[in-house]
C-alpha cells in the first residue's frame, strides 16, 4: 500500500512510486526522478507517432469506461484548422474512489506532463485540468507545479525550446458528482450548469466550446510519461490475466477492512490475494460480505465472485462486476446491506442533474422505497417495483446517472434478497442499525 | 425592482471585483476564449472575498460577464459549493456516503453537532462560529471519515477526534 505506509512487496509501483516522497513534487525534484523526458521526446515527435506508441501499449482510460487511449486520441484530426482542446477529469468523485486525489497531491508533475503529451498528440495548444472543488490540497499542490513549469518554460508559448505552445489551466469545480460525466464536465466549464449533453456530437468532433476534445482520467494521463520513456512493449508487458488488460492500476480500497488505502498492481491480479494478503483481509474478527469492486456505480459482488475476480477490464465483467474507476468498497458482516443500497440510491438522488425524467423521478423514488424498506415499513411488492424502476432507469437517460443508481439496487436484489426479505417479514431492520418505524 | 429600490440596494452594495479581485478576474478572463467560462472562477473569489454569493454579487458577477442575474443564479443553484446565504466562521463537511457509512461517519456528525452546539444539520451555531452539513462522497473514502473545515480538508476523524479539532478552533 502506497502512502501513509510502505507499498506491499507483490505491489508494481509504476505510478504510485512516489507516494509520500515530498521531493517529487517540486519541479526540481520531479527532474532528478527523470520528469520531462518523456515530454521533451514527444514535443520532437509527430503526433501520430504519439498516438500509436499510446495505442500499442493497450492503454485503455482509467476514469471508468475503459476505452482505448491511443484510439480516443486518433478520432482527433490534427491540422483541420480548429483550436483542439485537451480536458483532463480530475472531478474524481464516484464513491470509493481516491486514487486521482494522491496522483495530484504527490505527484503533480507527471500530470502536468501525461497532459502535455496528451494535447500534442491531438493537435490542442490548451489543456484544462478540471479539479473538483473539494479537492482543495490537490488544487494547491497542482497550482503551484503549474507556476512552476510556467516559469521554467515547460508550458508556455515556446514549450522547452520548441517553438510549440503548450499552455495548461486548472478549473476548479464547485460541487457536482455529474461533473465527473464528460460533456457535462465541457458544460460546466463553459460557465454552464453542469448538465450531461446528447451524443453525437461526440466530444471529439464538439467538444469543449463546440470544437474537437478529448477528455481523460488524470490516472490515465499519468501512465502516459512513463510509457513514452520506456515503451509500448514495456508497458504491455504488464498484463496478467487478459492481453486486452495492460498495464498497472491503482485501486483504492476502502470500507470495512484491515488496511484500507491505495494499492497499484499489475492488470490481472487475483482479487482473493488482494484483499486478504495485500489489504490484510476483514477488520478483526469480522468476515467479509459484499464488494463494490469499481466505485459505487458498478454491481455488486458476492465473496464468492470476488474471489474468483482476476483484476482487469474483462476479469470483472466475468464474476458479475465491472473494473469501473477501481474503488472498492468493501462490507463485512457487521453491515446492513439494504442500508448501505439505500445510502447509494441516496447519493444518487442528490446528484441528479434532473433533466430526464427516468433519472429525477426514478433516483428519488427508489430511495424512498428503499429507506422504508430499511426502517421496517416494506412490503414484498416493493422489491419488484424496484426492480421494474430499474430497468426504466437503465438505458433510457441522456448519460448513466441513473444506470449507476439500478445497478447495485438490481445487483444487491439479485445477492442479498434475504436481507431485504428479513427486513420486510420482520418489519425492522435485523442488524439493528435502524430503529422499527 | 422599482428604481428606488435598485438605487438603495447599489448605495449599500460595494463591488467585490475591484482591486486585486478584479485583476484576478482579467487575468482567469485570459485562460478561455467565452467570457462566460470564468463563471465558477468568478463565483469562487466572490465566495472567497464575501463568505457567501448574494444576489447582489451574482447581478455584479452577470455585469463583468455579459450575463444576466437570472443566468448566474441558474448556476450558483447547481452547484452545491456556493452559499446562497451568510454561513458560520466555520463551515464543516462531513462526508456520510456509503463506505465512510461503514466506518461510523454518524457518529462523527453526532459529535460535530454536539460539539459545535449546532444541534442540526445545515443550522448555524448560536455564537455564529459553525455550520456543519453531511456532503456526499468526499473522495478520501480509504481515510474514513473525511471532515472539510473551510478549505482545510482532515482525514480520519473520529468522534474523539472532534472534539481536539473544535478546541483549536475555538
Amino acid at each position: 500500500m502506497g502512502y501513509p505506509f510502505q507499498p506491499h512487496l507483490r505491489e508494481t509501483t509504476l505510478l504510485s512510486r512516489y507516494f509520500g516522497d515530498a521531493g517529487a513534487r517540486t519541479l526540481a525534484g520531479w527532474k532528478e526522478r527523470g520528469g520531462y523526458r518523456a515530454l521533451e521526446q514527444a514535443l520532437g515527435m509527430s503526433p501520430a507517432d504519439i498516438v500509436n506508441v499510446v495505442k500499442e501499449s493497450g492503454l485503455r482510460g482509467r476514469g471508468g469506461a475503459g476505452f482505448p487511449t491511443g484510439m480516443k486520441w486518433s478520432f482527433m484530426k490534427p491540422g483541420d484548422g480548429k483550436p483542439h482542446y485537451m480536458l483532463c477529469n480530475a472531478d474524481e468523485s464516484e464513491p470509493g474512489t481516491f486514487k486521482d486525489r494522491e496522483i495530484m497531491r504527490w505527484t503533480p508533475h507527471a500530470l502536468i506532463e501525461g497532459c502535455a503529451i496528451g494535447a500534442h498528440a491531438i493537435g490542442a495548444e490548451v489543456s484544462y485540468i478540471y479539479i473538483r472543488g473539494e479537492f482543495t490540497e490537490p488544487l494547491r499542490i497542482m497550482d503551484a507545479a503549474v507556476r512552476e513549469a510556467y516559469a521554467a518554460g515547460i508550458l508556455g508559448k515556446n514549450a522547452m525550446g520548441t517553438g510549440k505552445r503548450v499552455d495548461l489551466h486548472l478549473h476548479r469545480g464547485a460541487g457536482a458528482y455529474i461533473c465527473g460525466e464528460e460533456t457535462a464536465m465541457m458544460n460546466s466549464l463553459e460557465g454552464r450548469r453542469g448538465n450531461p449533453r446528447i451524443k453525437p456530437p461526440f466530444p471529439a468532433v464538439a467538444g469543449l466550446f463546440g470544437l474537437p476534445t478529448t477528455i481523460n482520467n488524470v490516472e490515465t494521463l499519468g501512465a502516459v510519461p512513463l510509457i513514452l520513456n520506456e515503451g509500448a512493449a514495456w508497458y504491455k508487458a504488464f498484463s496478467l490475466s487478459s492481453p486486452k488488460s495492460t498495464g498497472t492500476k491503482l485501486f483504492s480500497v476502502c470500507g470495512n477492512i484491515a488496511r484500507p488505502g491505495n494499492y497499484e498492481v499489475v492488470l490481472g491480479f487475483p482479487f482473493k490475494e488482494f484483499l486478504y494478503e495485500l489489504c490484510g483481509g476483514p477488520p478483526p474478527g469480522r468476515r467479509f460480505k459484499a464488494v463494490i469492486p469499481g466505485g459505487s456505480s458498478v454491481p455488486i459482488q458476492t465473496m464468492d465472485e470476488a474471489e474468483a475476480t482476476a483484476m482487469d477490464y474483462e476479469g470483472f465483467v466475468a464474476q458479475g462486476s465491472m473494473l469501473g474507476s477501481g474503488g472498492v468498497i468493501v462490507y463485512d458482516d457487521s453491515q446492513c446491506m439494504v442500508k448501505h443500497i439505500a445510502r447509494l440510491a441516496r447519493f444518487y438522488a442528490h446528484e441528479s442533474c434532473a433533466q430526464c425524467t427516468q433519472c429525477r423521478e426514478g433516483t428519488a423514488w427508489v430511495t424512498k422505497i428503499l429507506e422504508r424498506i430499511e426502517q421496517g415499513g416494506g412490503t414484498t411488492s416493493d422489491l419488484d417495483t424496484l426492480l421494474e424502476l430499474s430497468e426504466q432507469m437503465t438505458g433510457k437517460t441522456i448519460c448513466v446517472l441513473s444506470d449507476s443508481c439500478a445497478a447495485p439496487i438490481v445487483s444487491g436484489i439479485q445477492k442479498f434478497r434475504h436481507e431485504f426479505e428479513a427486513h420486510i417479514n420482520g418489519k425492522r431492520c435485523p442488524m439493528g442499525t435502524t430503529a422499527a418505524a | 425592482m422599482s428604481d428606488a429600490n435598485r438605487e438603495s440596494t447599489t448605495a449599500e452594495y460595494s463591488p467585490v471585483l475591484a482591486g486585486p479581485a478584479r485583476r484576478e478576474l482579467d487575468d482567469i478572463l485570459t485562460r478561455y476564449p467565452t467570457k462566460m467560462a470564468a463563471l465558477l472562477p468568478a463565483l469562487w473569489i466572490v465566495q472567497r472575498e464575501r463568505g457567501w454569493v448574494s444576489t447582489d454579487s451574482m447581478a455584479e458577477v452577470a455585469l463583468a460577464l455579459d450575463l444576466t442575474p437570472a443566468y448566474v443564479k441558474g448556476v450558483v443553484t447547481f452547484y452545491t459549493m456556493y452559499h446562497q446565504h451568510p454561513v458560520g466562521r466555520y463551515f464543516v463537511q462531513v462526508c456520510t456516503t456509503s463506505p465512510c457509512g461503514a466506518c461510523g461517519a454518524e457518529d462523527v456528525v453526532e459529535a460535530l453537532l454536539e460539539g459545535t452546539g449546532c444541534g442540526e444539520l445545515g443550522v448555524t451555531s448560536p455564537d455564529g462560529k459553525f455550520t456543519v452539513i453531511e456532503a456526499e462522497c468526499l473522495g478520501a473514502c480509504g481515510f474514513a471519515t473525511p471532515v472539510m473545515i473551510n478549505d482545510e480538508f482532515i482525514e480520519s476523524v473520529t468522534p474523539p477526534r472532534v472534539s481536539e479539532l473544535l478546541a483549536q478552533l475555538r
